[in-house]
């Protein structure tokens, strides 16, 4: 959260966040793959080009404490090759503001409200299906992948009675019911269901820590932070610091049988950190990606090493990675708000046009989501004008799969909620429901709480 | 019924544990000096210090040679406290300052001058009454930011302090409060505000009594017209507060929860006075503290005893973002509940531990050409152990630091190589004892 964001309201702390900590434990620790393990049957290739070609990540691995690293290995290989359907989940963080990404710039209210940070007339694509609407500059490449038919938009997204929190919107989208109280994620109780007791490859979260949506309660899942794993060793070169860094994994392996708890545990850590660098360091270096990625920041890379990753035939049916930028634009929100949105839809086009260069867009859907939209009205003047928590808001549904048709309406400025935010005219739950069902051919009753009260849009198609 | 004492040995190993646990580990022979005193005296060079605490050593700056500007340069505020880890001669004032800001967890609320007057009250009181430290909390303004207590008002009740002052600050979550308790609590707690100066930010924070609830209240049961004041003794002399209060304290120095014997004399001590530092006392000289298990050191305190270990001052930015890479940025704990200490060791984390170390090490690396090529191995561990104040490591790891620069040798197999891989050798130990498991924890 901003420092911004702190100033204007949104410093509120609540349960959601308390029970996101508690659950992101879960079974933390775990043993990384380990050099020296035979190649994983089936796959067709050795487990060190398993990781080269998988992107080279460190695996921090959640769940199943029972299991030993070899039965990783074995989950890894026997759920390899199996060309399942796969879900990203992009999340726009801080509430992104639906009125400048589709923006119905000829309409009266809309330029009495946003005096400020009206977008012109023209100065995007128009949203061909609704042509009041228009594209804001920076999500061309959006609109480009629209033409094609490749993004189902869901132009007024979210939920009655809408919660104003950060951290409970959130929450509820995570989990996806209204309670502050659950501790799975929604991905997570999919992989529940689906999932391999022993492949924590199978829900993968992007940004170095577990992803509350794909927190499971029974199968592992993995968190790796960009696409290399390296330890700075100034002055150390060449054959010492191949052997430094034995010693290092020794060191590791020797404390790991210590009595002592401290000591075991951090022999552990530093056995799997040594563990990680050896495997990693023959090739590390940039990923080979097909299509040219718009920079080389952190979303742009977790991207290009997903899309390698599945290349390679790793198993993995859900991936999580936050987008680029802070979209909690209380002020100054004209300053920061086009190029964060232009960051990621580059990225996310790159994406795209990775995975079908590679074959694999029929079976990759990206779901590209925010914990609420923002407050028609603008606030401020000048230009520190900015927009507070909101309710309605955007979603993106994103690949060759997708229906690319838009789900419920816009919901125009002419009726908006108590709060004088937008309305809501498709609701989360019912997007979960129809991915469970169409994409992932799951009954949705087993994972989202009151399933048969949402309706199916059709996503898939 | 009194607290155990620990009865063992108190030598210079003890006397570093204690250090690390206490404070930011030993500046290069304090150890053993601290030994002599013998543990009570030594506990109470720690707990009762005198007079203003002295900051010996470089004066901190930044990467352009500046001098810090905490409230308003970036990562400066994380700077110029570190530098007073470092630096100053009361080890157990700061490191209590530490635990406060862990337990009353705030992160920057847009205005950093806020927060570092909050951790200025941290200091001053962090050893004196656990009451008189929560009343001037639930008031401090940052707090009052942070958890909605200036938008806390009568007849609009905001439940944020009110909750986390039972669930986190005094009690426990579901620990002898229900939820008509906490919008009692918030009730209690109406009043505060402050003024928005264009210039200045938020100002005058003061309680107003159109703001306040007036009204009856009921809390754990017990009614009256209560205020703020009475909101935090209501805690403080809840039944279960007391082994809340004593528990959490412990759990700050010790990884192994007290003994239930212990844990009653505790209780029974803090009930006369709230006084912490007499508890804190009790844990330092407690037998758990020097034959139980090792324990994590915090990120920020491993970095802060390398640069105590290499007498080292701050001298660059770049502490800011690697705290941040091994978990513990300071003045951002990750939320109202503060660091989760079971989350200090990662394969993430220790990518930033060992970072820190690298910065310490590339700081006085070794040029390899021109080193001396007829330094023993047993020679180069000493150096390298000497680097960082000659910690006290187990005969285990330093037998593995022998290994290594034995086996450097054997792959020196040219002449040119015996100077450069002995140079390269010694940068490398220097990163290996930093790193090692056993240089992780205390």
């Amino acid at each position: 959260m901003s420092a911004a964001g702190h100033r204007c309201g949104c410093r509120e702390f609540t349960r959601a966040e308390l029970a996101r900590r508690s659950f992101a434990e879960a079974g933390r620790g775990l043993p990384a793959i380990e050099p020296g393990m035979p190649a994983p049957a089936g796959t067709g290739m050795t487990r060190r080009s398993l990781l080269l070609r998988g992107g080279a990540l460190a695996l921090s691995v959640y769940g199943a404490s029972m299991l030993k690293p070899q039965a990783f290995v074995e989950g890894i290989a026997r759920a390899a090759g199996t060309q399942g359907k796969v879900l990203v989940s992009v999340f726009l963080e801080g509430g992104i503001d639906a009125l400048s990404v589709l923006a119905p710039v000829n309409d009266d209210t809309y330029r009495r409200l946003r005096p400020q940070l009206r977008l012109a007339p023209g100065a995007g694509p128009a949203w061909t299906e609704d042509t009041r609407l228009q594209w804001h500059p920076s999500a061309t490449p959006l609109h480009q992948l629209h033409g094609e038919g490749k993004v189902t938009v869901f132009p007024g997204i979210g939920y009655t009675n809408a919660d104003q929190s950060h951290f409970t919107s959130r929450h509820y989208w995570e989990v996806g019911e209204l309670s502050t109280r659950a501790d799975t994620g929604w991905l997570g109780r999919l992989l529940d269901v689906v999932g391999d007791d022993e492949n924590p490859l199978q829900g993968l979260s992007l940004d170095g820590s577990l992803a509350p949506s794909l927190a499971t309660a029974r199968v592992p899942v993995a968190a790796t932070w960009g696409a290399s794993y390296d330890l700075w060793a100034p002055g150390v070169w060449g054959e010492v610091e191949d052997l430094m860094f034995e010693s290092f994994a020794r060191m590791g392996v020797a404390a790991e049988r210590s009595r002592d708890d401290g000591l075991s545990g951090a022999g552990r850590v530093v056995r799997q950190a040594g563990a990680l660098r050896t495997q990693l360091k023959a090739f590390s270096g940039e990923i080979a990606s097909p299509v040219a990625y718009p920079d080389s920041e952190h979303f742009s890379e977790s991207l290009a090493g997903l899309a390698a990753m599945l290349g390679a035939g790793l198993p993995i049916r859900v991936a999580s990675v936050g987008a680029p930028g802070s979209y909690d634009t209380h002020d100054e929100q004209a300053g920061s708000f086009g190029a964060d949105l232009a960051q990621t839809c580059k990225g996310l086009l790159a994406f795209q046009r990775d995975l079908e260069a590679r074959g694999l867009d029929d079976r990759v859907l990206t779901l590209v989501w925010s914990e609420f939209g923002r407050r028609p009205e603008e606030n401020g003047d000048g230009s520190s004008a900015g927009t507070d928590h909101g309710a309605g808001g955007n979603a993106f549904l994103i690949g060759t799969a997708a229906k690319g048709r838009m789900v419920g309406e816009w919901p125009g400025l002419k009726s908006l909620d108590e709060d004088d935010n937008l309305r809501s005219t498709s609701d989360f739950r019912s997007v979960y429901c129809s991915l469970l069902e169409q994409w992932f051919g799951v009954d949705a009753a087993a994972v989202v709480p009151g399933a048969s009260g949402f309706n199916r849009p059709v996503l898939v198609g | 019924m009194s607290v155990p004492v620990h009865r063992g040995r108190f030598g210079a190993a003890q006397a570093e544990r204690l250090l690390w646990r206490a404070g930011f580990g030993p500046a290069p022979g304090q150890a053993a000096r601290l030994s002599r005193k013998g543990l009570r005296h030594a506990v109470r060079s720690l707990t009762r210090p005198r007079g203003k605490a002295k900051l010996r050593g470089p004066a901190p700056h930044d990467d352009d040679g500046l001098p810090l500007a905490p409230g308003d340069a970036w990562g400066h505020d994380l700077l110029w406290w570190l530098d007073r880890m470092v630096r100053s001669d009361q080890p157990l004032v700061e490191r209590m300052t530490l635990v406060w800001h862990d337990w009353f967890a705030t992160a920057d609320v847009g205005q950093t001058t806020l927060n570092l007057k909050q951790n200025e009250l941290f200091r001053k009181r962090g050893l004196g009454s656990f009451e008189e430290l929560l009343l001037a909390v639930t008031v401090d303004p940052a707090m009052l930011v942070w958890l909605s207590g200036n938008e806390n008002e009568r007849g609009a009740p905001n439940e944020n302090y009110g909750r986390e002052l039972m669930e986190l600050f005094t009690l426990g979550a579901d620990n002898g409060y229900s939820e008509d308790d906490v919008r009692e609590q918030a009730r209690a707690l109406t009043g505060w505000t402050n003024d928005w100066d264009e210039s200045r930010g938020m100002v005058n924070f003061r309680f107003e009594r159109d703001r306040h609830d007036y009204g009856r209240k009921s809390i754990f049961g017990k009614a009256g017209n209560f205020d703020w004041r009475d909101s935090c003794r209501l805690c403080i002399d809840h039944p279960a507060h007391a082994r809340f209060f004593v528990t959490r304290l412990w759990s700050y120095f010790v990884p192994t929860p007290p003994p239930k014997r212990t844990l009653r004399a505790l209780e029974k001590q803090y009930r006369r006075d709230r006084n912490i530092r007499r508890i804190v006392e009790a844990i330092l000289m407690h037998p758990a503290l020097y034959e139980g298990p090792r324990m994590v050191k915090p990120p920020i305190v491993q970095i802060a005893g390398m640069l105590r270990a290499r007498r080292r001052g701050i001298d660059t930015d770049s502490w800011t973002w690697i705290a941040d890479e091994a978990g513990q940025r300071l003045f951002q704990p990750p939320n109202v509940a503060g660091w989760d200490e079971q989350r200090w060791l990662d394969t993430a984390r220790i990518g930033g531990r060992w970072t820190a170390a690298a910065q310490n090490t590339r700081a006085a690396e070794i040029d390899p050409d021109g080193y001396d090529p007829n330094e023993t191995a047993a020679a180069a561990v000493r150096k390298a152990l000497r680097f960082w104040g000659d910690p006290n490591l187990s005969s285990q790891t330093r037998g593995e630091l022998q290994r290594f620069a034995a086996r450097v040798e054997n792959v020196a197999t040219d002449d040119w190589q015996q100077a450069s891989y002995r140079g390269l050798r010694q940068n490398a130990l220097r990163i290996l004892i930093a790193v090692s498991p056993e240089f992780q924890t205390s």
